[in-house]
């Protein structure tokens, strides 16, 4: 005799602790698989663009700090890079050496909550502890610098506020080998667990198409096999200088994201090595620029690589102190379309392992 | 994969290519940066060529803003439009350059316009404010057709959608799009217009379906209909918000007022 068995409507969040956010998802169920998936965002949207207008440029960059809030610096910096490039200005190189620091090291500590975090949604509580101990050494790097752990508000167009105090440098030397030191640990203490490969391999598998048709960047496209990163595609800041590798993975699958993210790790601390060892010893941390920032009418749209993936920045001037128009490409909110498509069909205790995969912060997607 | 691989050295020189004069141009010549905001300073007296950045005279708003930026609209696409012949007004400062953009924008309307024919392109221009960026205007009738081409064509191959913006310019409204081709390394921007009052552009969600969200964004906050778009909702505001705030004449309902 047939077991009767009928549609069972799954509400995930709003507020659930594996969504990392505020983000809510409606899931249809036939047994433990998953029929179809409705994501709600929206729910951060705190309208940033819309403030935006009646803002001035300088006035926008601490705006920028809450979208993607575990990489402000990146945020920071689309911005600033976006009015540069319009007005041309050219910044001090102490201030570049400082931006590309401080970018890397954000990229780390947010890799790093990544781990923790998506180790702790997978059921294990350790990781979590370690990488929260790691990342908190960066965020106390980044007080010492801007007075902020994660809403730094540090970077201005034509430089960086605050130079670095004396040691600080020297400090972010140290951290470098121990990261690695960690890095290593991590890899010992997670890499080969057998519970962990068996939820992670195989699991929300795309290939190279469907990663470029759906705009995904960052590590979800990385793992698909595509070699694209911004920093070495289309160089901004001083990028050009360092020699680091852009990590790939052609399995498309969590197991290759969770890999390329901490290889990541090891790259960024590359480019930090070489960062420190050629900190120019002393020079402004400001470009001079004018007192009112008013760019040239015309619009302009740049882009960088954020730890999340392709960050952008669309200015549209009329010639005035405010934008016109301000969009941000917000990695995050592009990366997330494709999560229905991998979730239908899937097992219902996969959910979390894929959303978590996609690594999105809500702020980021709802701006 | 193997494409990729092939593709990738042309890409990374591509894109040097296109970097490498950005700074050269900000530094010789001031016409795409300085210029404009040190004479505002002043307080907004016209400067030396008349290129009209201030609205002049503290006079009556409306009207004056508005003819203000469409004259310093008009300005920014004739500078933009105006590649390599020289500005009158700039005489001492070195005629701007060919953009080394320029083969590639000459390629793409090349081939748009040999297989769509004439009509299709209402602009074409190298956008020097944005790193070089080809750039096309394109019929709103004719876009999903070109759309089509600039995706499928193997001189054009457009595979990555990057961004979708929704502007509203007062006198229209207008998407926005740059697009990437992974497999030939090069970049270019698309301006699509749509009529203020009955906002329509045809959806790419069939051709790019990273499209989707952005374009119910814009939906959502510009107030452009996407023709073609399978699920054309809402998605940052709640479904029912009335008005669309990025509209410049939005006004913010208040239901207890």
């Amino acid at each position: 005799m047939a077991v009767r068995t009928e549609e069972l409507l799954l509400n995930v969040g709003p507020q659930h602790p594996s969504t990392h956010g505020v983000f809510r998802l409606v899931v249809k169920l036939d047994g433990e698989i998953i029929t179809d998936a409705q994501p709600v965002i929206g729910y951060l949207h705190r309208g940033t663009e819309k403030l935006a207008e009646d803002l001035t440029y300088t006035q926008i960059i601490p705006y920028t700090d809450r979208m993607d809030y575990l990489s402000a610096m990146t945020n920071n910096y689309v911005l600033c890079h976006a009015v540069e490039t319009m007005m041309g200005i050219e910044v001090p190189e102490r201030a570049e050496y400082l931006r590309v620091i401080v970018m890397e090291l954000n990229r780390i500590a947010s890799h790093l909550l990544w781990f923790g975090t998506y180790l702790l949604d997978l059921g294990a509580m350790s990781p979590f502890l370690y990488a929260m101990e790691e990342r908190e050494k960066i965020l106390d790097l980044f007080n010492e610098l801007c007075g902020a752990r994660i809403t730094f508000n540090y970077m201005r167009v034509g430089g960086v506020k605050w130079d670095a105090p004396d040691g600080w440098i020297d400090k972010v030397r140290d951290f470098i080998p121990y990261m690695r030191e960690q890095l290593d640990g991590y890899h010992k203490l997670v890499t080969g667990n057998e519970i962990f490969l068996r939820r992670l391999k195989g699991v929300g598998k795309y290939d190279a198409q469907t990663a470029i048709a759906y705009g995904l960047s960052g590590v979800n496209l990385r793992c698909t096999g595509v070699r694209r990163d911004v920093r070495k595609d289309e160089p901004y800041s001083i990028y050009d200088r360092f020699e680091f590798d852009v990590p790939v993975a052609t399995e498309g699958d969590c197991y290759a994201r969770y890999l390329l993210r901490m290889e990541e790790i090891r790259q960024s601390l590359r480019i930090l090595e070489q960062a420190v060892a050629q900190f120019p010893k002393e020079g402004a941390v400001m470009a001079k620029v004018p007192r009112v920032i008013r760019p040239p009418a015309g619009e302009t749209y740049v882009r960088i690589e954020a730890p999340r993936g392709e960050l952008g920045c669309y200015i549209h001037s009329k010639g005035k102190d405010k934008p016109y128009r301000l969009k941000f490409r917000r990695p995050s909110f592009h990366n997330l379309q494709i999560l229905p498509k991998l979730l239908i069909g899937e097992n219902m205790a996969n959910l979390v392992a894929i959303l978590g995969g996609i690594d999105i912060v809500l702020g980021e997607v709802d701006c | 994969m193997s494409e990729r691989d092939k593709a990738q050295p042309e890409t990374t020189q591509d894109s040097r290519r296109s970097e490498q004069p950005v700074p050269e141009e900000a530094t010789t010549s001031p016409a795409g940066g300085g210029e404009a905001p040190i004479p505002a300073d002043k307080g907004g007296t016209p400067d030396a060529e008349g290129t009209p950045k201030t609205g002049g005279a503290p006079e009556a708003k409306a009207e004056g803003k508005t003819t203000a930026r469409a004259r310093a609209a008009a300005a920014a696409r004739a500078r933009a439009a105006a590649q390599g012949g020289a500005k009158t007004a700039k005489a001492e400062a070195a005629p701007e350059e060919p953009s080394p953009m320029q083969p590639v924008l000459d390629h793409i309307v090349h081939v748009i316009t040999r297989e769509l024919g004439d009509g299709v392109i209402e602009e074409a221009y190298i956008n020097r404010l944005a790193k070089h960026v080809p750039t096309l205007v394109v019929k709103n009738e004719r876009w999903h057709e070109t759309a089509r081409l600039l995706r499928d064509h193997p001189e054009l191959a457009f595979d990555y959608l990057s961004v979708l913006v929704g502007i509203d310019h007062e006198t229209h409204l207008e998407v926005y799009y740059h697009f990437d081709s992974y497999q030939k390394g090069h970049r270019l921007a698309v301006r699509v217009k749509a009529d203020r009052e009955q906002a329509t552009v045809p959806s790419v969600t069939d051709i790019w379906p990273g499209a989707d969200w952005p374009e119910r964004e814009a939906y959502d906050l510009v107030g452009i209909r996407f023709a073609g778009h399978p699920n054309l909702k809402r998605i940052l505001l709640p479904d029912d918000w009335v008005g669309h705030p990025l509209r410049k004449d939005y006004q913010p309902l208040d239901e207890g007022v």
